[in-house]
C-alpha cells in the first residue's frame, strides 16, 4: 500500500475545489507512554460520527468490482470498525444521502449537525490507469466546523479493505489519542466437529474477521498459533508427527519446519518483540520448562529449571523481561523473570489460579486467565497490582492484545457442547462482542498494525 | 479364521464369540485365558479376524487381560495412588508376557485447565505412569509417551463425573 497526500494528488490531477485546500497532513502516532498507567477510555462519551458513502467521481470497473460499490463497501468497513471499538456510534453509510465530490473538501457542517453527527468522515475512490485504486479519506469535526486530518492511499483493488482500516485507524487515533489497531491480522485455530473429535485447523483473518483463510487441512491437530511481528511466518503447535511439536510456517512459501531438532514435545510458542528469538516450553521426562532459541536456530537456552510446570511466557515490549506461568508454588501463578532467566519472582497473589499471561504491547499491563471455578480474562500491572477482571462467563481463556494495547481478544468455550468462539473486549470490560468466524474459533493471536 | 487358544472346536469358539459380544460393554474381564504357547501360529495377524476372537499380545488381548488400560488423577495431580499401582501392576504383568510389544502412554487432562498447562500436565501424567511401569521392570525403551492435554476428552459432559474420567493416562499397545 502506498500513501500520498490527497492535496498534492488532487492538485496533480488538476481537480479544482471551491474551498481552499488545507495543507497536507500526516497522521502522527501518539507517543507511547513510558509510565505504567491504567488509561481509561471515556466510554461515557460515545461520539456520533457520520460516514456517508465515498464518492466515485468516474465510476469504473476493477478486479474488486465497480468503484461505486467499493465506495459503499469502504464506508461500511470504516463504520463497522468504529462501531466495534465501542467508542463511536457511526451514522451510515446506510440511510445517509450521497455526497458530491466537491463536498469531500467542503463539508456541509450545518447539514451534518442536523443529522446529529459530531464528526464526519468523507472520501472518494478513483480508478487509475494502472487499475489501482486511489482512495482519499477526510476527517472533520462537525461541532467545531474544522478539518481534523486527511490522508490518501493507492492500493491494488483487492486491498481496498486495508485502505478502509487505515482511514478508520487515523480517525480513531486522532479522536482518542490512542495508537491505531484496525489494520492488523489475527491467527487462530478454526474448530469443527464433535467435542470428542474436534478438527483443529490453523487459520488467519483480518482483525474484523474478513479475508479469512484456512492454512492447514486438519489431518493433524493444530494449536496455539503466533504471528511473527512482520507477519511473514506463524509459529504453531502441530501433532503432524504424532507428538505435540512447534513448527514455524512460512506464509509466502507454505513451507514449515520444526524449531528444534529435539525429540521432546515442545509447545506454547511465542515470538520476541524483534522477531529474532522464539520462546517455547519443552517437556523432558515429564518436566516442563521454558526455553529460548534464536529464530535462525542454534543452541536453545533453558530459562527455568524448577520441578514444577513452567510454561508459556510473553516478552515485555522492550524484550528485557518475560512473564510466564508456573505451578512451582503449588498451583498455577504468574511469574516474571529477566530475559536471561534471572530474577524469577511471583507477581500474582489474588484468589485462584492465574494462567496464560500476555504482556501488553504498551508495556503497562499483563493480561491473564484467572481460574477460580470459572475462567475469566483480566489484567494486572507488571508488579501484580491493579488486578481487574474483564469478562464473566463459564470459560474465557487465552487473552491476546490488540496492537495498541487497548482491546483484548480471547476465546470462550461453552459448557457441555465444547463449542468455541473468539471474543473481544476492551480494557474497561465493556464492548464485549463475538468475532464473526466461518466455524468455531479458539487460540487467537493478534499481530501488529500493518505498515 | 483365528482359533482361540482355549477353544476346542470351532463351534465353541463361535459360542464364546457370542458371549464376548454380549459382555463386551460390561466391566467384566476375561482373566482365564492361559498364556499363549510361544511360537504358536494363530493364523493371520489381523486385529479383526472375528468378534470375540482375541489374538494374544494384541491390543484387544491387553484390554481384556489387564485390570484397566487407564489410571485416573485428581485435579492438577499426577501421583500414582494405590489403585493406580494395582492397575499398572496388571499392565506390567501382561507386558512381561509379551516382551516384544511396545506401548504408548497417553496423558490427558480435563477441560478445566488452560491449553498449554494441560499439555504439560498430560506429559506429567503419562510420564508418571511410564516411570511406575519402569519401576516394575518394564524397559522404558518400550514405553513412548504423548500428551493430548484437554484435546481428547473421553467423557463429554462439563461436570465433575466427566472431568474425573478425562484426567487419565491410557496405555495403548503399539501393533
Amino acid at each position: 500500500m502506498r500513501y500520498f497526500s490527497p492535496t498534492k494528488y488532487l492538485a496533480v490531477l488538476g481537480l479544482l475545489f471551491s474551498a481552499p485546500m488545507a495543507s497536507a497532513q500526516t497522521v502522527p502516532e501518539p507517543a507511547p507512554s513510558d509510565e505504567p498507567e491504567l488509561v481509561e477510555f471515556d466510554t461515557a462519551k460515545i461520539r456520533r460520527v457520520a460516514v456517508p458513502v465515498l464518492v466515485a467521481p468516474s465510476p469504473a470497473d476493477t478486479t474488486a468490482g465497480n468503484s461505486v460499490n467499493l465506495g459503499r463497501q469502504i464506508a461500511d468497513v470504516i463504520s463497522s470498525d468504529l462501531r466495534a471499538s465501542g467508542l463511536f456510534e457511526p451514522i451510515g453509510p446506510s440511510g445517509l444521502r450521497a455526497i458530491s465530490l466537491a463536498e469531500v473538501t467542503a463539508p456541509q457542517y450545518e447539514y451534518w449537525k442536523g443529522r446529529g453527527a459530531e464528526q464526519l468522515i468523507e472520501g472518494f475512490v478513483r480508478v487509475g490507469g494502472d487499475g489501482n485504486l486511489t482512495i482519499g479519506c477526510y476527517l472533520y469535526d462537525v461541532t467545531f466546523g474544522s478539518e481534523v486530518t486527511r490522508l490518501g492511499f493507492v492500493v491494488a483493488p483487492g486491498e481496498w479493505r486495508r485502505a478502509a482500516h487505515k482511514c478508520a485507524d487515523a480517525f480513531y487515533s486522532k479522536v482518542t489519542g490512542e495508537r491505531p489497531f484496525f489494520d492488523s491480522r489475527i491467527a487462530y485455530i478454526a474448530e469443527t466437529g464433535p467435542k470428542g473429535n474436534r478438527m483443529k485447523r490453523l487459520a488467519i483473518m483480518d482483525s474484523d474477521g474478513a479475508n479469512h483463510k484456512f492454512i492447514t487441512s486438519g489431518t493433524a491437530s493444530a494449536l496455539t498459533p503466533r504471528y511473527s511481528p512482520n507477519y511473514r511466518s506463524i509459529l504453531y503447535l502441530s501433532y503432524s508427527d504424532g507428538n505435540p511439536r512447534i513448527y514455524v510456517y512460512d506464509v509466502a512459501s507454505g513451507r514449515q519446519q520444526l524449531i528444534t531438532a529435539s525429540k521432546n514435545p515442545t509447545f506454547a510458542p511465542r515470538w520476541s518483540p524483534d522477531g529474532q528469538s522464539i520462546l517455547y516450553s519443552m517437556a523432558v521426562a515429564g518436566n516442563t520448562d521454558v526455553y529460548k532459541i534464536a529464530v535462525t536456530g542454534g543452541a536453545p537456552v533453558r530459562l527455568t529449571n524448577t520441578p514444577g510446570i513452567d510454561v508459556g511466557g510473553s516478552f515485555s515490549p522492550d524484550g528485557r523481561q518475560i512473564v510466564f506461568e508456573s505451578d512451582r508454588g503449588g498451583n498455577q501463578q504468574i511469574y516474571i523473570m529477566n530475559a536471561d532467566g534471572s530474577n524469577q519472582r511471583r507477581i500474582s497473589f489474588g484468589g485462584g489460579r492465574f494462567a496464560t499471561p500476555e504482556w501488553s504491547p504498551r508495556g503497562d499491563l499483563i493480561a491473564f486467565t484467572r481460574i477460580a471455578g470459572d475462567f475469566r480474562v483480566g489484567t494486572m500491572r507488571p508488579d501484580g497490582s491493579g488486578e481487574r477482571l474483564l469478562t464473566n462467563s463459564w470459560q474465557d481463556e487465552a487473552p491476546t492484545w490488540a496492537p495498541n494495547g487497548r482491546v483484548i481478544q480471547f476465546f470462550r468455550t461453552e459448557k457441555n457442547s465444547g463449542k468455541t468462539g473468539i471474543w473481544q473486549v476492551d480494557l474497561t470490560g465493556a464492548n464485549e462482542r463475538k468475532l464473526p468466524t466461518p466455524v468455531d474459533g479458539s487460540d487467537p493471536a493478534w499481530g501488529p498494525v500493518l505498515p | 479364521m483365528i482359533i482361540r487358544p482355549n477353544s476346542k472346536t470351532h463351534a465353541i469358539g463361535l459360542l464364546l464369540a457370542a458371549t464376548a459380544l454380549v459382555t463386551a460393554c460390561g466391566p467384566k474381564k476375561l482373566k482365564d485365558l492361559p498364556p499363549p504357547a510361544q511360537g504358536s501360529d494363530y493364523g493371520d495377524n489381523s486385529q479383526n479376524g472375528g468378534a470375540g476372537q482375541v489374538l494374544p499380545g494384541s491390543q484387544e488381548d491387553f484390554v481384556r487381560t489387564v485390570s484397566a488400560d487407564r489410571i485416573f488423577f485428581d485435579t492438577d495431580r499426577f501421583n500414582i495412588d494405590p489403585e493406580d499401582q494395582a492397575t499398572l501392576q496388571s499392565q506390567a504383568q501382561w507386558l512381561g508376557q509379551y516382551p516384544n510389544v511396545r506401548i504408548t502412554v497417553e496423558g490427558h487432562a480435563d477441560e478445566r485447565g488452560t491449553r498449554d498447562y494441560n499439555l504439560a500436565l498430560g506429559e506429567r501424567r503419562a510420564n508418571a505412569a511410564k516411570n511406575f511401569l519402569s519401576s516394575l521392570g518394564i524397559n522404558p525403551a518400550r514405553i513412548q509417551t504423548v500428551s493430548y492435554g484437554k484435546e481428547r476428552p473421553q467423557a463429554m459432559g462439563s461436570n465433575e463425573q466427566s472431568w474425573a474420567q478425562n484426567r487419565r493416562a491410557v496405555t495403548i499397545t503399539i501393533q
